[in-house]
């Protein structure tokens, strides 16, 4: 008994007991506990974000070397609680308006989110493990959550399929690194790497983790799942899918590549070279003739995934802090943009096609104008928060002078741009349809008008969120 | 010559670990008839990895790769549960379970 203190872990802990808690009290009093549970559920991450805030962020390594707190995974779990608190809250009312009224739902958020949380802060290869895995099996579930639906049940199909292929080959890549370095913890790869003692086995291993993890975070050969999944899940889901898991992986991400594998710089970089150049590529092109919103979503994320690549082969403190901030502001965005996709209700179907946003701005120019906002964002105009996002990264990917791969980042989000400019002008130049419900639930306002609120008073001080990714990303460099 | 053959090493546990490893691969991408066999093909992939894991583990004398195996099998019991669980609700949805009806969603 070396070390048995568990307060790094405060707040995994108290969310895994609360959502236990939680499914017991659902258990015995059935599907009408949605809603208490789902708020309790929104009380219990806040508590669990204020225990996060006043622990120190330098606690070092607990549960003999399993996991450990660091400024980068402390900043990190901060924007993944707040994400999962606006899933959360985005989700409650979709879940009455669709009709499939389950207290499981936010119980298996909750779970994912602790999976989540572990997974940031794992740093042996077997905690990563788990944790990652707590965090898919809760997403494969999420996915066929409407259990009556054939789309939703395909989604999850599909999602399981592919998500259980790259968690066989995590595994094997694992395994061929277990073999290569003789032990799993990452300071021992790191070592191993370190000493130069490079062997084509590690470097198998290591290629096979990346490709597993660009599953989850959907990069761009191992995408075809993303417009699928994000089409047929309940839109509630495909909101936490976008927000939250992304988020989770491109950290777990960075921290293995900025970690364990830093020493393999070279080999790794051009693996994520490729993924970068084929995800953004692929999601300004694949998108242009998406009719569904949330097959746009998901191409859009694809595309977000590849920007956030860039920063990262880069492979300094800059373009880590610089892919942080990409992914936090990207994160923000989603957040608002499904607020307004899942209002977009007639009587008591959704409706997703690019059409039915016809003339929105005379039947709801909130919404509109929120949307227009957001999209500007997104594709990366000036005065909002996305450029930004956009510039770091590509000032990063010029300081490491990768012109090409910057070049053609730069193209294709000029090329992105089109789509989602398109949507702007069928909003506000197409003529309106017939009107969509009136009927949107306070707590998306608060999602749309925090989101916003990050969007366009960014310009006003970037330095407060640019300095936290500066000190997370530095935090990884130090060590 | 059959002294070679018959003793086995760790690169003869790492082959078939290797064969077992691409033949659950393949099982996912070229299988056009039932998702069970899918499910039985990530199966496989599993237990390669643990063959893997072992096998190292007896070579390099340490026990993290044992103790790896165990989580494993256990989480391999839940993703089969899990898939298992999503597929019964596909089947009572669709009435089938061919790959080749898993093609609603297009784009």
């Amino acid at each position: 008994m070396i070390d048995f203190n568990l307060v790094p872990l405060m707040p995994e802990i108290f969310l895994a007991i609360t959502a236990m808690g939680l499914l017991i009290v659902g258990a015995f009093q059935g599907n009408c506990t949605l809603r208490v549970i789902s708020w309790f559920g929104v009380g219990a991450l806040c508590l669990a974000l204020f225990m996060l805030t006043r622990i120190d962020w330098h606690l070092g390594a607990v549960l003999n070397n399993m996991f450990e707190l660091d400024t980068f995974s402390a900043i990190v779990k901060v924007f993944i609680i707040i994400g999962l608190v606006a899933s959360l809250a985005l989700s409650v009312r979709y879940l009455f308006d669709e009709n499939i009224v389950r207290f499981e739902f936010p119980i298996l958020i909750l779970l994912a989110g602790v999976g989540m949380l572990l997974m940031v802060s794992a740093t042996h290869f077997l905690s990563l493990y788990v944790a990652l895995e707590l965090q898919s099996l809760s997403l494969y579930v999420l996915a066929a959550f409407r259990r009556t639906g054939l789309r939703s049940s395909e989604a999850g199909v599909k999602y399981f399929t592919l998500g259980a292929l790259s968690s066989g080959m995590l595994l094997f890549g694992i395994s061929l690194i277990y073999g290569a370095v003789g032990g799993l913890a990452f300071d021992d790869v790191a070592m191993v790497a370190a000493a130069g003692d490079v062997s084509p086995l590690l470097i198998v291993g290591m290629v096979f983790v990346i490709s597993a993890l660009a599953f989850k975070v959907s990069a761009a050969p191992f995408h075809m799942w993303t417009p699928d999944v994000y089409q047929g899940a309940p839109s509630a889901v495909t909101a936490f899918f976008a927000i939250v898991p992304k988020l989770a992986a491109m950290a777990l991400l960075i921290k293995l590549l900025m970690g364990p594998f830093y020493a393999m710089a070279l080999q790794w970089g051009q693996v994520l070279y490729a993924l970068a150049l084929l995800s953004t590529v692929v999601g300004a092109f694949a998108a242009l003739v998406q009719d569904n919103v949330k097959r746009l979503m998901a191409y859009s994320s694809i595309g977000n995934m590849g920007y956030a690549m860039i920063g990262l082969v880069a492979a300094s403190p800059a373009g880590v802090s610089a892919t942080l901030l990409y992914l936090v502001l990207y994160m923000f965005m989603t957040a608002g943009a499904f607020a307004i996709i899942l209002s977009m209700r007639r009587g008591d179907l959704q409706v997703l096609n690019i059409s039915d946003f016809a003339g929105l701005s005379q039947t709801r120019p909130f919404l509109a104008y929120g949307f227009a906002i957001i999209l500007f964002s997104m594709s990366g105009i000036p005065p909002m928060a996305g450029f930004f996002g956009k510039l770091v990264v590509f000032e990063a990917a010029m300081e490491a002078e990768l012109y090409v791969l910057g070049t053609i980042g730069v193209v294709s989000s000029v090329i992105a741009a089109f789509y989602y400019l398109r949507l702007i002008k069928v909003m506000f130049f197409d003529p309106p349809e017939d009107a969509i419900n009136d009927d949107t639930p306070f707590a998306r306002y608060v999602v749309l008008g925090v989101s916003l609120a990050m969007v366009t008073f960014f310009i006003f001080k970037p330095a407060g969120l640019m300095d936290l990714m500066d000190s997370a990303a530095q935090s990884l460099f130090i060590s | 010559m059959i002294e070679t053959v018959l003793n086995v090493g760790l690169p003869h546990y790492l082959i078939l670990a290797g064969f077992l490893f691409t033949i659950g691969v393949f099982g996912i991408f070229l299988n056009r008839k039932n998702m069970i066999v899918i499910l039985m093909s990530i199966e496989l992939m599993l237990l390669a990895v643990n063959i893997n894991f072992v096998a190292f583990s007896s070579y390099l004398g340490d026990l993290t790769g044992q103790v790896f195996t165990m989580f494993i099998l256990t989480v391999a019991a839940a993703e089969a549960a899990i898939g298992l669980a999503i597929l019964v609700v596909f089947f009572r949805n669709k009435g089938s379970i061919a790959v080749e009806d898993i093609a609603g969603l297009k784009g």
